[in-house]
């Protein structure tokens, strides 16, 4: 069965036919020939296929085209006007925070979630909630701990882990979080 | 270095040699925009999805393609009955859909073309295959009646000098340990992807002239249209592949598999249509190599002051019945120590497995596991430091030939290695050290890889007037060879990298060999500095627009009668939970020589990476094959674990400043490997240290010590 969706790709507006089986990472790669979402399991296990659906980080290999009719995606292709870098890729080129660079586009799309995340005080397993109570939506600082931690969904075989967190960090800690994502 | 003491420098030249120069396609991957195999853009593509094998040895009775035929959208179904006869399948890996015969769990059994992926994939769902099952056999035992010695009188399987036997039945000091690593899979985050474009005349075999164009996941374009050619019955020149980015390897892309042929196949039955096939993650875990698992016993008989006599390595492994792959273990542990006496054995099992193969450092990352986990015994079996105790068996000869070696640097390694780890003020004791929930070790292991040069490449250097192009059919498979080769381009030149540019990973350039055991940039390189000598004796330093020149490689850039390797040293601090097991590695160091260092920033993520994944060795990595069905139930990336950021903590590379003349015209031996090697060693030896607990089973998992 088919369907006609619209999805907003990087600012551009494509109207497509899609099989109802159709993820949104394969209308992506297959029918829109976007490259920049990887496909490195198809199954939500390596974070390859990492995009900001609506601003928000989410594994576009386990979410169906059809349920996103009209969502605004943006890809690490999107990030900034083609040209330039966003800061988190250029620190990730800084850091050689990549070697075969396929997981590469996710773990910037998830690097700028992360930042947006923290930004808006949303905690994850480590953060240290036991202290005075900074009030609700106090940003959350990003140590190495809490990068490596809300990183942890996006594998990298060539062993990059060190360069990006790296990365992530001197993003972090030069205040680009909040609005780096939206 | 000044500015012209680089290898093929001009007087006057820039210096580009050592430069931290960054990926020069770091933009176009952090992006995205980069294409991989599967990722260029074609016209009209068709998809392919292979069924493939439910049993692990037996004949196929019967395949019913009904249901797939009749399903809208699909153009081609292959079975073994009516797909081409392929020309030469010599190597059985390549003999796909050739026969009844299954002889392994995810052979591929027939394959479904059509218009979308979703309709491949639910057609190949509905082709009915039946088998004759036949009693299959998967596990490998230190015993098993089908052990066989590998080899042939130029390379033979076992080696012995001296009288080892004798050695063991009078030292002092005696360790004698059996080690096991499990299967292993490369996993390299892009599956394994061809597409496969057949033009010119019409479809079959024998119909005429055509091409064919592969866009391939590999690290040697070259090798693989070289195989695809011959099996087809092609011209090699009818053959173009193209992969300019590859998504890792790590070995395992190291040659064509039987994927490359199947796309090939469907391509040339539906000319006219690219056939774009990526493996999915579950069926790299049949068809596209693994680290045989290993058992190996390490025998080192000793002085009571840490001085080894004899040294016994034997090795058993596993192979497949459809082609031999040995792993060979054993064999570094012939050149790591000083031992007058010595012998080293292989022993394979061709059992109804996949095809093992290349998997990051084959050999010695299993092998230096055992034998520097066996050093750590010793070292407490003698009560002698693990740092001291390696020194004191250094040999200052090659102890296989007695010749002297080029630039072993060990020593080094070890000392500025435990100096920056701060390893001095070490407790010896196992199991002492508590930091709230956590015992506490440190562990320290040697590492070794030969230095492997690879003639045959050749390199061509184009100028425009404006800018210098320098082609090669070498691949980057995340080597940073690219940026390297640009950098020695530059280098031979005389020039700044900003004028030269590199392509790469392409058939239409010229040939190229492979990308493996690190010898990449080393060879190419070779072919590259000499082309670029060319160019300067043919043209001067001020040649005219269209200026060109080509060179190949020299055949022996090594020099003889000495003894090339890299070596290496980890430090490693571990810490396991007291109640629950648990294992973290906060901190790894190593300290490597591997003569020149091209590209600092590259090199170093290379190392570390080999690091990461030495970790992953030794805590994560372990395929599980079912001995009821002989496939791997652990297959897919939720299961088969790799390290994640949060298993990752602090990890360092240093190296040795210097360069290694003997190794070639680069004065650098490679960087891809020798990451690994000796690294789950250190994790086992601080483990151990940790807690007393010598776990000689990979991976150490937290049920080894509790209860
Ligand atoms: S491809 Fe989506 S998580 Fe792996
Ligand atoms: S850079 Fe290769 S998988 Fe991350």
């Amino acid at each position: 069965m088919d369907a006609t969706i619209t999805l907003h790709v990087d600012g551009e507006e494509h109207r497509l036919t899609v099989d109802t089986r159709t993820g949104l990472l394969d209308a992506l790669r297959d029918r829109l020939g976007e490259t920049s979402p990887k496909k490195g399991c198809d199954h939500g296990q390596c974070g390859a296929c990492t995009v900001l659906v609506e601003g928000r980080r989410i594994l576009s290999c386990l979410a169906l085209a059809v349920s996103h009719d009209g969502a605004r995606v943006t890809t690490a292709a999107g990030l900034a006007p083609r040209g330039d870098l966003h800061p988190v890729a250029r620190a990730f080129v800084d850091r050689d925070a990549l070697q075969c660079g396929y997981c590469t586009p996710g773990q910037v799309c998830s690097a700028v979630g992360v930042l947006d995340e923290a930004a808006r005080g949303w905690p994850s397993l480590v953060t240290d909630e036991s202290g005075d109570d900074p009030g609700e939506g106090a940003p959350v600082p990003l140590d190495r701990e809490e990068i490596r931690e809300r990183m942890s969904g996006n594998l990298c075989r060539c062993g990059a882990y060190t360069h990006i967190v790296d990365a992530v960090e001197s993003v972090g800690s030069a205040g680009a979080g909040g609005e780096a994502a939206r | 270095m000044s500015a012209t003491d680089g290898p093929g420098a001009a007087p006057g030249a820039h210096t580009a040699l050592g430069l931290p120069l960054e990926r020069l396609e770091a933009a176009d991957k952090v992006t995205g925009r980069a294409p991989y195999a599967y990722e260029h853009p074609l016209p009209d593509p068709l998809y392919l999805h292979p069924v493939t094998s439910t049993v692990a040895r037996g004949r196929i009775t019967a395949v019913d393609t009904s249901a797939a035929d009749a399903t809208p959208g699909v153009r081609l179904v292959l079975t073994h009955t009516g797909a081409e006869r392929l020309a030469d399948t010599g190597d059985r890996e390549f003999a796909v859909l050739q026969s009844d015969r299954v002889s392994f769990y995810g052979q591929f059994v027939a394959a479904v073309v059509a218009d979308t992926p979703e309709t491949a994939r639910e057609a190949a769902a509905l082709v009915r295959v039946e088998y004759e099952a036949e009693p299959h056999d998967v596990v490998l035992t230190a015993d098993h009646p089908r052990l066989y010695p590998p080899g042939d009188e130029d390379d033979p399987a076992d080696h012995e000098q001296g009288d080892p036997d004798a050695e063991l039945a009078r030292a002092p000091v005696v360790v004698d340990r059996t080690y096991r690593t499990p299967m292993e899979h490369n996993n390299p985050m892009e599956p394994h992807t061809t597409v496969a474009l057949w033009t010119g005349d019409g479809p079959g075999p024998g119909s005429g002239d055509g091409d064919l164009t592969l866009y391939d996941s590999t690290q040697g374009a070259h090798p693989v249209r070289e195989t695809v050619a011959g099996v087809l019955g092609l011209d090699p020149a009818r053959v173009r592949v193209v992969s300019p980015h590859v998504g890792g390897g790590f070995g395992s892309k190291g040659s064509a598999h039987a994927h490359d042929i199947l796309a090939a196949m469907a391509a040339r039955a539906l000319p006219g249509r690219p056939v774009k096939f990526a493996l999915t993650r579950q069926q790299m875990f049949s068809l596209v190599g693994h680290r045989t698992p290993t058992i190996q016993r390490v025998r080192l008989a000793a002085e009571s002051d840490g001085r080894i006599r004899a040294l016994v390595h034997d090795s058993v492994e596993h192979t497949s019945t459809v082609k031999e792959f040995a792993e060979g273990s054993a064999a570094t542990s012939r050149m790591m120590y000083a031992a007058l006496h010595r012998r080293t054995t292989q022993r394979l099992a061709d059992l109804d497995v996949p095809i093992p193969f290349w998997m990051r450092a084959p050999g010695e990352a299993p092998g230096i596991y055992a034998l520097e986990s066996a050093m750590d015994e010793l070292a407490q079996a003698c009560g002698i430091d693990p740092v001291e105790l390696r020194l004191r068996n250094e040999p200052s000869v090659d102890p296989r030939t007695g010749e002297p070696w080029s630039d072993r640097r060990l020593v080094e390694c070890l000392r500025e290695g435990a100096e920056r780890f701060g390893w001095a003020d070490r407790d010896p004791a196992p199991g002492t050290r508590r930091e709230g929930r956590w015992r506490v070790g440190t562990g320290v292991a040697a590492a070794v890889y030969p230095h492997l040069y690879n003639p045959g490449s050749v390199a061509e250097i184009h100028y425009d007037g404006d800018r210098y192009t320098v082609d090669i059919g070498a691949a980057d498979i995340g080597t940073g060879s690219r940026t390297a080769l640009t950098q020695i381009a530059a280098q031979g030149l005389g020039l700044p990298v900003e004028r030269v540019r590199l392509r790469l990973g392409d058939t239409d350039l010229p040939a190229a060999t492979v990308a493996g055991g690190s010898s990449g940039t080393v060879s190419w390189g070779a072919a590259v500095l000499a082309a670029a000598a060319a160019f300067r004796d043919r043209h001067g330093t001020d040649p005219g627009p269209g200026a060109r020149a080509r060179a190949a490689a020299p055949e022996d850039a090594v020099a003889q009668g000495r003894a090339v390797a890299s070596f290496g040293a980890h430090f490693v601090e571990a810490r396991v939970d007291a109640d629950t097991g648990e294992v973290r590695v906060p901190r790894m160091l190593g300290v490597f020589s591997v003569g020149r260092v091209v590209n600092p920033r590259t090199a170093r993520s290379q190392l570390v990476g080999g690091m990461v994944m030495g970790l992953s060795m030794a805590l994560h990595e372990r395929s599980v094959l079912d001995p009821r069905t002989g496939h791997v139930v652990n297959a897919d990336l939720a299961e088969y674990h790799v390290p994640v950021h949060a298993d990752v903590g602090d990890v360092r590379a240093h190296w040795l400043e210097g360069e290694d003349p003997a190794a070639g015209p680069l004065g650098a031996r490679g960087v891809g490997e020798i990451g690994i090697v000796g690294a789950a060693a250190a994790v086992a030896n601080a483990v151990h240290h940790a807690t007393g607990v010598r776990v000689r089973e990979l991976p150490i998992t937290l049920d080894r010590f509790v209860g």
